[in-house]
């Protein structure tokens, strides 16, 4: 086995005895000693503060760099202004998933592409393999850059104190580029906990130190650091798609529910033409949310749904909800079958287990 | 860092033999540790009964489960009810509040760990 991959915090989590594990090859916390519940809670009444150091930064700069991101990812790009960011996909030419990841359009002519850390080496040569032709340079800025996220209500009023930026006019969904303890950061009001929140980024050898001011800074308040143990839970809760569960390359945009990131009249781009077929006939199977209805049946990712004992789909992700207090789940299911409140059934461990379909997201912040 | 009284298995559940013939059984503190916050634990019927590393019930923590199976052959005389209400205890407790059934003993106690043969596997797996 190689050695797993560390991010700049690895040392910050073993010292707050984090337990760790193996992350698609990275070595990351999975929990700290409150554990994952008590993380979870915290992030949704007060914050927590996330090492996602593992994701991965592409940088696309110059005078193609709008055409071949328009080219690559199916959500408008050129409606991004300067400090927009939006959530997309890279897709193949059959619709399905390369990955998903966010785009921030940081000038006219420069893009910064934040991918998931376990396909970053995957995606980085999809949009090197596309660039000819495109007059622009493609830089993999991930092994220098460090990325935290604090998220949850006190998100803030926990920060704010560290940086001159005021933080209160970045809306949901922009960024800006400020100082944070004295560090030079990209601060983002992103996250993926469907708490309000910032995501920071900054050198890697920087992220020790913005880590250490923000947890001094919120540990009064009752910042918790937060594994990527309840980052699962939390994005659950929000119906928030991950490669490898909702979304990958057997699977397409439109059946993700993720129509919303496919425009498809914003001209050519990977993927178009069989999401316009797709769109033209019946949809096969749709993402539904569940809920089993014993409290002794928790469905697990990767189990299949049932009928009369024959496989007709599969859960993609399942746990017992922390916020909802009952076992929750995402699943494919036949068209036929996704409507509201339907019964279906959940292979557990050998035991046909009923489940009814139930509105997502699961979770809503109050705003 | 194990009780000593207890007995243990490589599947990390614990046994603690009493005079009469019972025995009480839980997990050990390793593994409600690796399993993490503790959210049900599926026990049988009283009057169940099961051999040696056979199956007895499930306990599922926010992000797995896992089989409980019994370090020896025996008959379910009482399950602990607490825990229904109070998983947690699994967590807290592993070797006290958190113990999981009460058994009378049908078989022996071959193959089963002591203490510090228990420590040693447990030292070996975590490196």
């Amino acid at each position: 086995m190689s050695e797993l991959m560390k991010t700049p915090l690895n040392a910050a989590h073993r010292a707050l005895n984090a337990k760790m594990v193996d992350f698609g090859g990275w070595d990351m916390p999975v929990q700290y000693p409150a554990g994952i519940i008590a993380e979870h809670e915290a992030v949704r009444t007060k914050a927590g503060l996330f090492d996602v150091s593992h994701m991965g930064e592409i940088r696309v700069k110059g005078p193609g760099a709008l055409a071949l991101v328009e080219h690559l990812t199916p959500n408008a790009v050129s409606q991004l202004v300067l400090g927009q960011i939006h959530y997309t996909a890279f897709l193949y030419e059959n619709g399905t998933f390369v990955d998903d990841l966010l785009v921030y359009r940081e000038d006219e002519e420069e893009f910064l592409l934040v991918v998931n850390a376990g396909n970053c080496d995957k995606d980085f040569a999809w949009v090197q393999q596309h660039a000819p032709g495109y007059d622009c340079t493609v830089v993999n800025e991930s092994p220098a850059t460090g990325q935290i996220a604090l998220q949850g209500p006190l998100a803030l009023s926990i920060l704010q104190p560290l940086t001159p930026t005021p933080l209160a006019p970045i809306g949901y969904y922009y960024f800006t580029h400020g100082e944070v303890a004295g560090i030079k950061c990209l601060i983002s009001r992103t996250g993926y906990t469907g708490e309000d929140g910032f995501e920071l980024y900054c050198a890697a050898g920087d992220t020790e130190a913005v880590w250490n001011a923000v947890m001094a800074a919120g540990t009064p308040q009752g910042l918790l650091p937060a594994g990527l143990g309840c980052r699962n839970t939390l994005r659950l809760e929000c119906k928030m798609a991950l490669y490898g569960h909702e979304i990958d390359d057997t699977i397409q945009a439109l059946e993700a529910g993720l129509g919303w990131i496919v425009k498809l009249d914003k001209g050519s781009f990977i993927g178009r033409e069989a999401l316009l077929a797709a769109k033209a006939a019946p949809a096969v199977r749709k993402l539904v949310g569940f809920k089993t209805l014993e409290k002794r049946d928790i469905a697990r990712d990767h189990m299949a749904v049932v009928q009369d004992g024959q496989p007709i789909g599969f859960v993609t992700s399942a746990a017992p909800s922390p916020t909802c207090g009952i076992n929750l789940g995402l699943a494919y299911v036949p068209t036929a079958l996704a409507k509201m409140g339907g019964p279906i059934q959940i292979d557990i461990r050998g035991r046909a287990v009923p489940a009814e379909i139930i509105p997502t997201p699961f979770y809503k912040r109050q705003k | 860092m194990f009780p000593a009284d207890l007995k243990y298995t490589k599947d990390h559940e614990w046994l603690k033999p009493a005079a009469d013939g019972t025995a009480l059984v839980g997990i050990t503190s390793y593994a409600q540790d690796a399993l993490g916050d503790v959210v049900f634990v599926d026990l049988p019927e009283v009057g169940a009964a099961f051999g040696q590393g056979e199956e007895f019930g499930t306990v599922e923590s926010v992000k797995t489960v896992s089989e409980l199976n019994l370090p020896a052959a025996g008959e379910v005389l009482e399950v602990n009810t607490t825990l229904a209400d109070h998983p947690e205890a699994v967590n807290e407790d592993p070797f006290g509040r958190g113990w999981m059934v009460k058994i009378k003993l049908t078989g022996d106690l071959a193959g089963l760990l002591d203490a510090q043969a228990y420590e040693a596997l447990v030292s070996a797996e975590s490196h």
